[in-house]
């Protein structure tokens, strides 16, 4: 309980984020929104992690440290998710996920 | 008391020259093959002598005076059970070492014929490995120990015979030959496999020497069990008699034997004259107590069936115009009789006289026998054809030949003092007292045999000399020489005193010849020559008027009864059509179609699952969330401790 | 209500409005900016939390940078006046039927929880020399290990994104 908010409250925004991530990872045709449904599910865990410390933590920092370090982790991921893109698209001149498909049977 | 380990040399010898021959005889002259090949069979004939040297006259002798069964070398190889066990070794007793006699001695003289005779033949180092494959074979079936290891040797005589009679096998009708001779035999060895189940698994043991001592298990059990009106001990020895028929060419299973003809004629002075057709009477010897005590119904059964295939053969040889198969069906004749002496035996001195009897044919026919075969081939060599009609007036061109053609036709014909004379009079002495009906039908058939032969020798060696081509030649010294060495021993071998030695209960007892059998013999065997000397010496019509007399007797006989034909119609039109096409229908649509129908499935199902490796990422995606929520809800809430 | 939960009410109404927005728009330059949104929604969760020095990251690295980088590629590589294709009811389906039910174990699963009900004992707010402190220190609670780590990361993420989109001369 954080002046009023339940911790639940937070948990379930962070699931339903979560879950509209993955929905949108899952039925996206272009490359570049299945990486905006990737940064929505690392933001809902972010919101998770930072809920677990400012409330049953108060005294330590651990979470938010975490979450630092996944922001940036995800800025290092999205910079090289979009080279890959950009060489994609050089060479297909198209990004439909649905037309990468060599690496099957 | 001597050590007779070395006798497991005289079998160990041929096998590793036939190794070697077939390994290496190519890279060196093909003379060299012979010589070893020869040499080889000298040694073990050297070692034959030996060992019956020493048994009959050294330590053979139990202290009653009957010869024992000495196991020379006995190795245990297979074992079923505590008594059911295969063994492989040496049996020393009266009948195999003659038998070891007769095989080392006739092959060892058709090792010498046929470098002479085979000489500039493209496989001569084939078929002197051959040879003593098939020496070793032969050999390893006579010293047998117990039914098994005979059993295996005798396919392996088989094989060999196979191997020899195809050797041309470039010949059509040689490769029919060879696979008639294996099939008709195989067949019968599937008589003679059932007889050695049934007598195993009523006995438990496959032991010669426990079969056939005096308290077998032959003898008490299977008694009671009664199939159809016979024991099993007589069912067991009528199939092993039918695999011995089979190996024996008798009636109806006597097809593959003129065909054998098809080999060369050392081939079948060997093994269609004088060993491998004499296996089925050896088998038959050497189960004679078991036959004797438990199934005298089969013993009259081996009776029946040599009687009729004597004279059977004996009318179609009258008739035949190739040199080999009126040789080819003479042995069948006299294996007939063999059988005949056989089937009418009792057991135990005098009584046994059939068994005695008979295997003392079988000793001097092997060397007579052999000896017209190996005569046939050198006329063969000289002129170049089979058929009696061209030839004609030999005897001035082939004269050691045709001496020693004339002193076998005579040793066949029963005259004396040749051996055939007193081996054949035993066997009708044994008929005689036996039943008079067989007697008289042996009796035509000695009458037959007589004729028969000199129908032969006339026409080869005397009359009008027919056109030749060049002059024939005697054959070389190789080829002569064994025909001199046989003659001699025709010549002297009647007056061995077998009884001594061979008899059925293994006791020597004396045999006398008795001239109210013996003089009745000897004047049917001159009726036979003379009426062939007034047909045959000088050209006549006479026998083509007889032939048209008889008329559709004659042709039958001519045309082998159609024997042939019969069997060529069964097998066609009714095992073909009615048995082989449903198994093969079976085999190519129900056991085939489960095995493609079993790669069908698999090829669809992967077919179908391949779309998993789509190459589709969300559905990879899809695939790993709808895990992961499963495996959550498995844990979280179904899994219950 | 108090403000808090006026304040959280808001924030998280726009959370969940415009994260739905973003996955299923059709033109793909308004899912960038309901993207922007959310991610300010959540820097204001943060604030709300009263971590301002996380929130301060959150607006500068997220809504500065990544959505910035998103927005320039979808410049370069897509036509982004045309109106993308609605997904087909076989992805759909499976997809939203997965999401649902993980979800729903998701949602139970928090609500039967039984969390610790104490009341926050010290609302101050972040110091921001705690936090430096402990970016550098070695000790317990010290982070200088994994900032190092990360800054490889980075120095390694550049290098890779610049290998990867650069030209080939061919």
């Amino acid at each position: 309980m954080f002046e009023g908010v339940p911790l639940t409250w937070f948990l379930m925004i962070g699931a339903i984020m979560f879950f509209v991530g993955i929905y949108g990872f899952l039925v996206r045709k272009n490359l570049i929104t299945i990486l905006m449904s990737t940064e929505l599910i690392l933001n809902s865990v972010n919101i998770n992690f930072v809920a677990f410390n400012k409330i049953l933590y108060p005294d330590h920092l651990e979470g938010m440290f975490f979450t630092i370090f996944i922001i940036a982790v995800a800025a290092a991921e999205a910079s090289v998710a979009i080279a890959i893109i950009i060489n994609i698209y050089r060479r297909l001149v198209n990004i439909d996920v649905e037309k990468m498909n060599e690496m099957k049977y | 008391m001597i050590d007779f380990s070395y006798t497991s040399l005289i079998l160990l010898i041929p096998m590793v020259i036939f190794v070697l021959l077939g390994l290496f005889g190519n890279r060196f002259k093909p003379l060299v093959s012979g010589i070893v090949g020869t040499a080889g069979l000298f040694v073990i004939w050297v070692l034959s002598l030996l060992t019956a040297y020493q048994y009959f006259f050294l330590s053979g002798k139990a202290a009653d005076g009957t010869f024992q069964e000495l196991l020379a070398v006995n190795i245990r190889w297979l074992t079923f059970s505590d008594k059911l066990h295969i063994d492989m070794g040496v049996l020393l007793d009266p009948i195999s070492i003659m038998m070891l006699l007769v095989v080392t001695t006739v092959s060892f003289m058709v090792h010498i014929y046929s470098i002479g005779y085979m000489h500039g033949e493209k496989g001569f180092m084939r078929f002197f490995s051959f040879l003593s494959l098939f020496s070793f074979s032969m050999l390893g079936l006579v010293v047998a120990t117990n039914i098994f290891q005979m059993y295996i040797f005798w396919e392996l005589v088989g094989v060999s015979s196979y191997l020899l009679i195809g050797f041309y096998y470039t010949k059509d009708s040689a490769v029919a030959a060879s696979k008639k001779a294996f099939i008709v035999t195989r067949f019968a060895d599937l008589g003679f496999l059932v007889g050695i189940l049934i007598l195993s698994y009523t006995t438990g043991t496959f032991d010669f020497i426990t079969l056939t001592g005096s308290e077998s298990p032959a003898f008490t059990s299977g008694q009671g069990i009664w199939f159809m009106g016979l024991s099993t001990m007589t069912w067991s020895m009528i199939f092993i008699f039918i695999g011995g028929a089979g190996k024996s060419a008798m009636f109806p299973l006597h097809i593959w034997l003129p065909d054998a003809m098809e080999g060369p004629t050392p081939v079948s002075a060997l093994i269609h004259a004088a060993t491998m057709v004499v296996a089925g009477v050896y088998l038959v010897a050497r189960l004679f107590p078991i036959y004797i005590t438990t199934a005298p119904a089969a013993l009259d059964v081996v009776m029946y069936v040599g009687a009729f295939s004597s004279i059977f053969a004996a009318i179609i040889a009258c008739t035949q115009f190739d040199i080999k198969r009126v040789l080819a069906y003479s042995t069948m004749s006299q294996i007939g009789m063999m059988m005949f002496a056989l089937g009418v035996s009792g057991y135990g001195g005098h009584e046994g006289l059939g068994f005695m009897a008979s295997m003392f044919h079988l000793f001097t026919h092997a060397f007579f026998k052999s000896l017209l075969f190996l005569a046939a081939g050198a006329i063969i060599h000289a002129v170049h054809s089979n058929v009696m009609n061209e030839m004609g007036g030999l005897r001035k061109y082939l004269p050691i030949t045709h001496a020693t053609f004339l002193i076998a036709c005579l040793s066949i014909s029963g005259i004396p003092p040749l051996s055939g004379f007193f081996s054949k009079d035993e066997i009708l002495a044994a008929g005689y007292e036996k039943g008079l009906l067989l007697y008289w039908v042996e009796m035509v058939v000695s009458g037959l045999t007589a004729f028969y032969m000199f129908r032969l020798y006339y026409s080869i060696f005397w009359g009008k000399p027919a056109h030749y081509h060049h002059t024939p030649q005697e054959a070389p010294k190789t080829m002569t020489i064994t025909l001199m060495v046989l003659a001699a021993i025709t010549l002297f071998a009647g007056f061995i005193p077998f009884s001594h030695f061979v008899s059925s209960d293994r006791v020597p007892f004396a045999a006398h010849l008795d001239l109210a059998i013996a003089i009745p013999a000897i004047l049917v065997g001159l009726l036979g020559f003379t009426i062939a000397t007034l047909f045959y010496r000088k050209e006549t019509t006479i026998p083509e008027k007889i032939y048209r007399a008889l008329g559709g007797f004659s042709h039958a006989a001519y045309h082998k009864f159609y024997i042939d034909e019969f069997y060529l119609f069964v097998t066609k039109k009714i095992i073909f059509n009615y048995i082989s096409r449903p198994i093969a229908w079976f085999d190519r649509h129900i056991v085939d179609g489960a095995m493609n129908g079993l790669s069908y499935v698999t090829n669809e199902a992967s077919f179908r699952i391949r779309r998993f490796q789509s190459g589709q990422l969300q559905q990879y995606a899809l695939v790993f969330v709808s895990g992961v929520v499963f495996l959550a809800l498995f844990f979280l809430y179904l899994w219950t401790r | 209500m108090t403000i808090n939960q006026l304040m959280f009410a808001i924030f998280s109404a726009v959370i969940i409005t415009f994260s739905i927005l973003t996955v299923t728009s059709r033109r793909i330059l308004r899912a960038a900016t309901f993207l922007l949104f959310v991610l300010v929604a959540t820097a204001g969760l943060y604030f709300l939390l009263q971590f301002n020095f996380l929130a301060a990251i959150q607006l500068t690295l997220y809504a500065g940078g990544i959505v910035v980088l998103i927005i320039f590629s979808i410049l370069l590589t897509s036509h982004i006046s045309e109106k993308m294709e609605p997904p087909g009811w076989k992805k759909v389906i499976p997809a939203f039927m997965a999401v649902l039910a993980g979800a729903i174990i998701t949602i139970s699963t928090i609500l039967q929880y039984p969390f610790p009900q104490q009341v926050l004992a010290d609302s101050s707010r972040t110091d921001i020399r705690a936090i430096a402190r402990s970016l550098i220190s070695t000790e317990k609670y010290g982070y200088a290990l994994p900032f190092e780590v990360i800054s490889i990361l980075l120095l390694a993420a550049m290098v890779g994104a610049i290998i990867l989109a650069k030209k080939r001369k061919d």
